[in-house]
């Protein structure tokens, strides 16, 4: 199959997946093993397109023409190579703990659930391999829409409330922040293709570029930037596969990437460093680590605490674009894939948890490492990973995010890096400290009607493989970080 | 011969076959020749739009009497893109007639529902084709008398007092235009458009021309339901049958619109309409005050005919702030949304007959987990839904795109951001529908709710489909378009 055609058949499987495994409704497990085989299949597609992209070439092909001189067409760069690779490598895993989470929940509708989560990643391959910025819009939009039913999944009101919140503010922002920056960049530029050093330089004045730059960093709402963050803990509503997947990798990473996309296809990092608008952003984002960062140290709901985490975290990679330099960029990117396992598994621990105890409070974790160690001992390694110690990935994006800021003497990022670094520290460590070495509190788990054998070990085989593997994965980017550095070496064009 | 008699069996045909179905003592006989009149229509009109693409504006004497003493019909991109959608929805609706029909109107009134439906297609047809001011005014009264009938139908006995209250703002904007077209003839003697555009600016400055453009205009935007003179709408469009709510809303207030543009490109001129009266301002004013303050009426409305007939009136709005733009970009811009917001609405109110004809109500509270029994039904409305809201790859999302490009290119920023900003209000009212369809439990009721027949689900999903279709692949529309704003605005600066 040639190059070009692998790029459709990766946006195109996924997408049309649903209509076999509705076609398999009535058989639970050549229904899964659908899902699996697709999400399998879509991870090596993606993998045959990485030689050519790592050689230089840029397979490209148009699918269609909506209005005069805006395409709906795809071309894999390095940035969209790797937030490919991450995303269908991190769907063959959280099929696999969906499978054991959703049957041990006895979940209703789960045929819709894997139908849509197929969507959802087909839209994600959208936009990782998107060849212009309308494209890209399509696919937001859609990977927007084809999340909300897995956010509501349960339902109930709780899941409508947090459906509208979700819904409001991810369509709020994008139709009336990025549909506007998108109109007039048209308006202004004749095109919305991805170029090399941008498409605006030399057509619009520093001031209005600024205003762009404004309205698409706080369109792509799904980046979570302060003030458009509050839909991301609304999304916890979520079944726990859907919150690993969607908003640790697919959905919020789809935001980050777009605003890298935005900064360095868009606009060019040459052009922005010159605009003052560029710096406040900047500081924008910095805060946004440091405010989300002391609300996640307050939640008790291990979810929630999570889902601030994440609000922190995807603004890390935000600054790293607005540092304009390349090194940040390659800094971004690291922090993408990197963030993306350590989140990941760390949001498999909380569903593991839930399944096999029933909770979902830190306060009632005392002692849950010695029931469920493999669990805990993954956990451990996330949160590692978050604060960045060593040997975990968390350490290399960071390494390079700091080089970032040291390269532009920026003292503000490097300063609000260190004491989010902290922070993460405080957040995250307790939790692992009272798993393992709290005594558990005998209280509850003595109170009558409590199922005490359901306390007793670790969740399902198939959760507990899940979280060990994305576990393993964190660890292992931290010896072998090669194959995303060298994307990303290749993006900016540089050594380290 | 026949093709060039084209423009005139358009008009002619559902003209004889309405007599035809009255006579017809089965109700299914007279649905069989209202629906084979409504397919040749559809027929007609797709012939005519690759005439006028292939050999420009066409022009019909009536009776070989050539203009401007004899009634001629004139068809050029503008008017053909009318005659589509007219035909279009004439033809799409007429399957999906028969069991809603059956199931709203009394047997003994279905002969006479099919002999006004075919009037009223002829007479929005008649608007369209006809090139002669007062010929106009005859269709407008056809269609306008045939549409309070087909309203009275409706099953509930307030349909009655609906009909009531368009007969009368009907009236009144019809005897506008008479009155309008009576003065324009006193001071030209002549009735004739082309002719009319000729004449007039000879005679411009004077006052009696000037009332006569404020009599047509008034009398038209009561037609259109231009806010605020839609009051008629809501109660029409929610009392009269599910087939008649879907025809009109789709078809009706367009051809309304349509005949503005005729009206200020063709006959007054642009120079006369937006620079010496300012119409262009006025119509800005209140298309903005319109989209703003119907979409948020809507978001109160528990009955969900009532909500769209609200959002019709907003979405009216939209197509007029695009034609008071007096620029090539505006004018094809409102007349996209125009074209796109027929589909969707067609469509939308298709599907809430489907609705009505399981539940016998369009009462959201009626409506708990409806989405469960009727799958594919609402699946049309929120496609329908996210289309009105203007997702991409939806028709809506072209309007908007054509619109915000329209007025950012003519300055107007406040606008552009209005624009967007509004179609979040729309989310907001389809979005009501959506969390009682698909999140609330189901009633007891609700056991015996089937899906619709396919016979009503194929012509409301045949409309999401051009929907669909024009959100992939808009260059059919936004070729007629451009070139039908480029007729109206180069003859208006000629």
């Amino acid at each position: 199959m040639s190059p070009e055609l692998t790029v459709l058949a990766c946006v195109a499987l996924p997408l049309l997946a649903p209509a076999l495994i509705t076609a398999l409704h009535r058989w639970p497990n050549p229904r899964e093993t659908a899902t699996l085989l697709t999400s399998g299949c879509l991870f090596l597609l993606v993998y045959s397109l990485h030689d050519d992209v790592l050689r230089g070439s840029r397979p490209a092909i148009d699918l269609a023409e909506p209005l005069p001189g805006l395409k709906i067409g795809f071309e894999v760069e390095p940035l969209g190579m790797l937030f490919a690779l991450l995303a269908s490598f991190l769907w063959i895993v959280t099929s696999v703990y969906s499978i054991g989470y959703l049957r041990s929940h006895h979940e209703w509708r789960q045929t819709s659930y894997y139908s849509y989560f197929a969507v959802a990643l087909g839209s994600a391959m959208g936009i990782a391999f998107a060849g212009n910025m309308f494209t890209l819009f399509v696919f937001y939009e859609l990977l927007t829409l084809s999340t909300y039913p897995l956010v509501t999944h349960a339902g109930d009101d709780n899941a409508r409330e947090g459906g509208r919140m979700y819904l409001g503010y991810l369509l709020g922002t994008s139709i009336i922040l990025l549909l506007l920056a998108l109109v007039w960049t048209w308006s202004l530029t004749g095109t919305l293709d991805f170029r090399a050093g941008g498409i605006l330089e030399g057509v619009v004045t520093p001031g209005v570029a600024g205003i762009l730059l404004v309205l698409y960093i706080f369109g792509i709402g799904k980046a979570a930037v302060m003030p458009f963050h509050l839909w991301l803990p609304a999304a916890m509503v979520a079944p726990t596969p859907v919150s690993a997947l969607l908003h640790a990798v697919a959905v919020v990473k789809a935001g980050v990437f777009t605003v890298l996309k935005v900064v360095i296809y868009i606009f060019g990092i040459d052009f922005l460093a010159n605009i003052p608008v560029t710096q406040w952003l900047m500081y924008v984002a910095a805060a946004t680590i440091l405010l989300a960062a002391i609300v996640a140290l307050r939640q008790d709901n291990l979810k929630l605490r999570l889902a601030w985490s994440t609000i922190s975290q995807l603004s890390y990679i935000v600054m790293c674009a607005l540092l304009v330099t390349p090194l940040g960029i390659v800094g971004g990117g690291m922090h993408i894939v990197m963030h993306g396992f350590a989140k990941i598994t760390l949001f498999f621990c909380a569903g593991a948890i839930l399944t096999a105890t029933h909770k979902t409070r830190i306060s009632e974790l005392n002692g849950i490492g010695r029931h469920m160690p493999w669990t805990m001992a993954a956990f451990t390694v996330g949160a590692l990973s978050m604060i960045g110690i060593p040997p975990t990935a968390g350490f290399i994006s960071k390494w390079y995010i700091l080089l970032g800021a040291i390269e532009t003497r920026e003292a503000v990022a490097a300063g609000v890096i260190i004491m989010s670094t902290l922070l993460n520290a405080a957040y995250f460590l307790p939790i692992v400290y009272v798993a393992f070495f709290r005594t558990p509190n005998d209280t509850l788990e003595s109170m009558p009607g409590h199922n005490t054998r359901d306390t007793d070990g670790e969740a399902p085989p198939l959760v507990v493989l899940a979280l060990t593997v994305t576990a393993a994965g964190t660890l292992a980017l931290f010896f072998l970080p090669d194959l995303p550095l060298d994307l990303m070496l290749q993006l900016s064009g540089g050594s380290p | 011969m026949l093709i060039s008699d084209l423009p005139v069996l358009q008009v002619v045909i559902p003209l004889a076959a309405a007599p035809v179905c009255l006579l017809l003592r089965n109700p299914r006989h007279a649905w069989a020749c209202a629906l084979i009149a409504s397919w040749l229509v559809l027929a007609i009109a797709l012939m005519l739009v690759q005439r006028v693409h292939a050999v420009g504006t066409l022009s019909y004497a009536i009776g070989a009497w050539v203009a401007p003493w004899g009634i001629e019909y004139r068809i050029d991109m503008a008017g053909a893109l009318m005659v589509l959608v007219v035909a279009i929805i004439g033809a799409l609706v007429m399957p999906f007639a028969r069991r809603s029909i059956e199931h709203e109107i009394l047997e003994k009134c279905t002969g006479l529902f099919y002999t006004c439906y075919l009037l009223c297609l002829c007479g929005l047809l008649g608007m369209v084709v006809t090139g002669d001011a007062f010929n106009l005014f005859v269709f407008l009264e056809i269609s306008s008398l045939s549409s309070y009938v087909l309203i009275s139908l409706g099953s509930r006995r307030r349909a009655l007092t609906a009909a009531y209250q368009y007969l009368i703002m009907g009236t009144i904007g019809a005897t506008f235009i008479l009155i309008g077209v009576g003065l324009l003839y006193m001071m030209t003697g002549t009735l004739n458009m082309v002719d009319l555009s000729q004449r007039l600016p000879e005679v411009a400055n004077t006052r009696t021309i000037m009332a006569a453009f404020a009599f047509v205009t008034v009398g038209v935007s009561i037609k259109l339901a231009l806010f605020p003179l839609h009051q008629w709408l809501p109660n029409a469009y929610t009392d009269a049958p599910s087939v008649v709510s879907a025809f009109i809303a789709a078809t009706a207030t367009k051809v309304g619109v349509y005949v503005l543009l005729r009206f200020f490109f063709t006959v007054f001129g642009m120079q006369f309409s937006f620079d010496a009266m300012h119409v262009g301002e006025i119509l800005m004013l209140l298309a903005v005050a319109g989209i703003l303050i119907a979409s948020l009426v809507a978001v109160f409305q528990d009955n969900v005919k009532r909500m769209l007939a609200y959002s019709s009136v907003a979405q009216i709005g939209y197509i007029i702030l695009g034609i008071s733009m007096a620029s090539a970009a505006g004018v094809s811009a409102g007349m996209i949304h125009l074209f796109n917001h027929a589909m969707i609405k067609g469509a939308l109110f298709l599907a809430i007959g489907c609705i009505f004809l399981r539940l016998g109500s369009a009462e959201l509270r009626d409506m708990h987990g409806l989405a469960r029994h009727m799958p594919w039904t609402m699946a049309a409305f929120v496609a329908g839904g996210l289309s009105l809201i203007g997702i991409p790859l939806t028709s809506g999302f072209i309007s908007k795109w054509y619109l915000a490009s329209a007025a950012l290119s003519g300055g107007y920023w406040p606008l552009v951001v209005l624009i967007l900003a509004s179609s979040l209000i729309g989310l907001i009212y389809m979005w009501r529908v959506v969390e009682v369809a698909y999140f609330h439990v189901p009633g007891t009721m609700m056991h015996k709710v089937r899906e619709a027949p396919a016979v009503m689900l194929i012509p409301t999903w045949l409309l999401i489909g051009i929907n669909l279709y024009v959100g992939m692949d808009a260059s059919l529309i936004t070729d007629i378009t451009r070139q039908g704003a480029e007729i109206l605005i180069g003859e208006a600066l000629q």
